[in-house]
């Protein structure tokens, strides 16, 4: 969308503005280097750091089992995800037989973290392009998911409740009463945000042919997770790289090919209505059985490297622990889904408008901690 | 009591027992602009209380209820802390232009409260080219914007002010073509006697069809006009900062902040007197009582307030582009079928009469 | 031909959305989430296994169960307990043994993550449900969990 004037005696700059740390519209301390002309978008340049926190540096200084409690903070929304990914990777190295019980549980709870960290991004989303009422709308479902949350584990949002093994301690017995509840409100509520938001006609007006990312930048780019799958990279580790209950549950990937703000806006609400029948599936038969493989108290990995992705709300994220054979880590890297969704903020807002890169970057759903860590 | 209604000479008479002739007509001038001024200086202040509550009820919470019973005295606190805000200033900022620029606005929004006819015989200041008054009044209030943002030397605020200014100029034509509209159907551009005109049936029910799309037309420009949602691109707090008013605070803040709220109620007010029949109660039940058309007036003013209160907490904000892009290819057009249709329906005596 | 059916469908889905915030205002009564957090502490409760604070309970003799083990100092991630301990003679058997004398918790950096909770043998500390922590000197937030005078209840050590 070139529109600069050619062979014309106007002479006009561009012009230099940061969207600086502190902004509404960037969901945490990013600050964005924006170079525009007019209202043209030239260049964008994340610059990243403002809130890291250096966990992998930590992860060398704890056990295993005080490594789970860390990434609860990298990304918040799905923290329970998080968890789950460090204590595979452990497992995985330790090749422990985790029983059924404990994978029904940690699949259902995944999904209603999917469900909760979707309900703040359609809020969130609907407060940067301006339907100020969204908000409160995506916060009341999700307070209805940290209330089972409460329940359980006794926390709203850094839930540490996977461990190497297992989980910490059983489920409450309310547990699946209140998880049936919600599924049966929010069924009710997900047609009401698409009424509201997604068939109107000023919304569909911001997000169609905003922020076009094709298939191969975004495999080339590495975008994973709604962002690689709104342009047709089918990309779903619950679904290539099963792990957990995912064997035994059916549901379908949600994929569209546009590629737009809209596509991936569509494929997170379409993920929504998965999560929930996965849910459905699995909610009734929780087979009955220990929360707990015994394991040593201090755990030693045999040397080696080790490897496992998780498919959190943002993407995919993979947890890589190298280790000697002492019982710290030799080194933990956590490859964020954010990071690499970040970096094609420059590819797809480029000669948009800055309305267009508040939409693109809506739909991107960052979550800052989780890129800076 | 029987206060006569027409209080423009009932001061004058008054005044002019102590003070000549012209001493007290200046005199009666004074008085009514002060009272004007404190009326609807406190009527700005509890329709930021009224937005306030209606969004907290779209948005399932209670607005502000600890200030005061249901929260009555909220605002009474906001503008005391408005006023005790010091007053900063940026360095190299145009001074003068600086601080004249609120001035504008509040000026502008408060001379255009001065035609409207709250019922028979109650308005300041009656003149024969009431309307056209009203928008070349509130043309002004653009000079404001711009000043503002330009002298605040900041380059948020300077791409604010330039696309408030260019969203102003161009709704003002729908505003207006919206306006001429229903003047075919009154032939006059006094206010008062349009209300005269209604008392044959408001005027949106007289000119049916072209009637209500020019009303919808109105009301999307109006809306338009005062900067609000969903065209609020201008002071989007998501986008950059807090557009042309960024660097201004205290006082100066308060006159921006109050402009668009009174700015609102003018667009509605202009409404009800030229679509809904102003003070006149539906089918004359109360035509008899001349006083209770004040309480017709508000109640069908903040009827219509609610509904750009309903507008902005339900819609997402329009990009630069499409706002212009409404404007010039959508509701201009629109507006210029419009009054040919409304032409050919007066000609040809279609319009329902009661 | 089109240009008006757009406006028509672009209007009718521009209702329907008012419609629903419309829905919202009606009921606005008793539909509001608020809660008028100051007024309504007696009603509020939270979930037994809220993770409040750590506190070591104590029953009517004033004893509690810590043994000063240190299995929770050793499990928290990031030095929050600190042990302070002593080898004592014990009355009852006569030998040395490791007595606790204050069991330090600094709130202020704590993570509640719930390592030192489950790590105890002898369930001497759990989780309370309070929310309001917060205080006005930094110094307020290191507690002792272990009341003056209390002594380890008889018959924990197995």
């Amino acid at each position: 969308m070139d529109t600069t004037i050619k062979n014309s005696n106007l002479k006009s700059e561009e012009y230099f503005i940061n969207m600086g740390p502190q902004h509404p519209a960037t969901h945490g301390v990013l600050r964005l280097l924006l170079t525009i002309d007019g209202e043209i978008i030239k260049k964008v340049e994340p610059d990243l750091g403002y809130i890291h926190r250096s966990i992998e540096k930590m992860c060398e200084r704890d056990s295993y089992q005080q490594i789970v409690h860390l990434t609860d903070r990298m990304d918040y929304l799905s923290s329970h995800i998080n968890n789950e990914a460090v204590c595979l990777t452990v497992e995985k190295a330790l090749q422990l037989e985790i029983p059924e019980r404990v994978k029904v549980i940690r699949t259902i709870i995944d999904e209603l973290t999917r469900i909760a960290s979707h309900c703040l991004w359609w809020g969130v989303m609907g407060m940067d392009v301006g339907a100020l009422t969204t908000y409160f709308y995506g916060f009341r479902d999700r307070e209805m998911i940290n209330d089972i949350f409460e329940e359980t584990c006794g926390a709203r949002l850094t839930m540490n409740y996977n461990i190497p093994g297992g989980l910490m301690f059983d489920i409450h017995p309310n547990f699946v009463k209140r998880t049936k509840e919600f599924i049966a409100h929010f069924k009710t509520k997900l047609p009401e945000y698409d009424t509201l938001l997604t068939g109107n006609v000023i919304f569909q007006k911001r997000m169609k042919g905003v922020g076009v990312l094709t298939k191969e930048d975004a495999i080339s780019f590495g975008a994973s997770g709604p962002v690689g799958r709104g342009s047709g990279y089918s990309c779903d580790v619950r679904k290539y790289h099963t792990y957990s209950a995912y064997d035994k549950v059916t549901f379908n990937e949600s994929l569209k090919t546009e590629g737009d703000s809209f596509a991936r806006y569509q494929v997170r609400i379409q993920e929504m209505w998965e999560s929930m029948s996965i849910i459905e599936q699995l909610i009734d038969n929780i087979p009955e059985g220990d929360v707990q493989v015994a394991t040593n108290a201090v755990i030693k990995l045999p040397k080696g490297e080790f490897y496992q992705k998780v498919e959190t709300a943002r993407g995919e994220l993979g947890v890589y622990i190298n280790s000697t054979g002492t019982k710290n880590p030799y080194r933990v890297k956590f490859r964020s889904p954010g990071f690499s969704n970040l970096s094609l903020l420059n590819h797809i807002a480029v000669g948009g408008k800055i309305g267009d890169l508040v939409a693109s970057m809506a739909t991107l759903d960052l979550v800052i901690p989780d890129i800076d860590r | 009591m029987n206060i006569a209604l027409n209080i423009t000479t009932t001061i004058t008479e008054f005044l002019s027992g102590f003070m000549s002739e012209g001493v007290a007509n200046i005199g009666a001038m004074v008085v009514i602009a002060l009272i004007y001024l404190a009326i609807f200086a406190v009527a700005g202040l509890y329709l930021v209380l009224l937005e306030r509550k209606v969004a907290a009820w779209f948005q399932l919470r209670l607005g502000p209820n600890r200030v005061g019973p249901w929260g009555l005295l909220q605002t009474m606190a906001d503008a005391l802390k408005l006023v005790s805000k010091e007053l900063t200033g940026t360095v190299k900022a145009d001074k003068f232009l600086y601080n004249l620029a609120p001035y504008f606005v509040i000026v502008s929004s408060l001379m255009a409260l001065a035609v409207f006819p709250f019922t028979k015989d109650f308005q300041a200041f009656d003149i024969n080219i009431g309307i056209f008054f009203l928008i070349a009044i509130s043309s002004i209030g653009v000079i404001g914007i711009l000043l503002g943002g330009w002298a605040s030397n900041n380059k948020f605020a300077l791409i604010g002010a330039m696309r408030s200014g260019v969203q102003t100029i161009s709704y003002e034509l729908s505003v207006g073509l919206s306006l001429i509209t229903m003047i075919l159907l009154t032939g006059t551009l006094q206010l008062s006697e349009i209300i005269e005109v209604q008392k044959n049936g408001w005027l949106i029910v007289q000119g049916h069809i072209p009637a209500i799309i020019a009303f919808m037309i109105y009301m999307i420009a109006g809306t338009a006009e005062t900067n609000r949602a969903p065209f609020d691109m201008v002071e989007a707090e998501s986008e950059l900062g807090a557009g042309f008013h960024t660097e201004y605070s205290g006082m100066k803040f308060a006159y921006f902040f109050l402009a668009e709220f009174i700015n609102m109620f003018i667009i509605a007010a202009t409404a009800t007197t030229i679509f809904f029949g102003g003070w006149l109660s539906p089918f004359g039940i109360t035509e008899s009582i001349p006083w209770l058309g004040v309480f017709w007036f508000i109640g069908k003013t903040f009827i219509l307030v609610f509904l750009m209160m309903w507008f902005r907490w339900t819609f997402p904000r329009l990009r630069v582009d499409q706002l212009l892009t409404l404007e010039w290819k959508y509701l201009l057009p629109l507006n210029l079928l419009n009054i040919v249709l409304m032409a050919l329906i007066v000609w040809l005596g279609l319009t329902i009469q009661f | 031909m089109s240009y008006f059916g757009d406006i028509i469908k672009g209007i009718k889905t521009l209702l329907t959305g008012m419609s629903v915030t419309g829905k919202y205002f009606i009921t606005s009564r008793k539909g509001a989430i608020t809660q008028q957090y100051p007024d309504n502490r007696e009603t509020l409760k939270m979930f037994e296994r809220f993770r409040g604070e750590v506190v070591m309970p104590h029953d009517e003799n004033n004893e509690h169960r810590c043994t000063g083990c240190q299995k929770c100092e050793i499990a928290c991630p990031n030095g929050t307990i600190e042990i302070i301990w002593d080898r004592q003679i014990d009355p009852e058997s006569g030998k040395k043994k490791k007595m606790i004398d204050k069991h330090v918790y600094h709130l202020g950096m704590c993570t509640m993550c719930g390592l030192c909770i489950e790590a105890c043998p002898t369930d001497a500390i759990v989780w309370a449900q309070n929310y309001e922590n917060s205080v006005y000197d930094r110094s307020y937030l290191t507690k002792v969990l272990n009341q003056p005078g209390s002594k380890l209840k008889a018959g924990v050590e197995e």
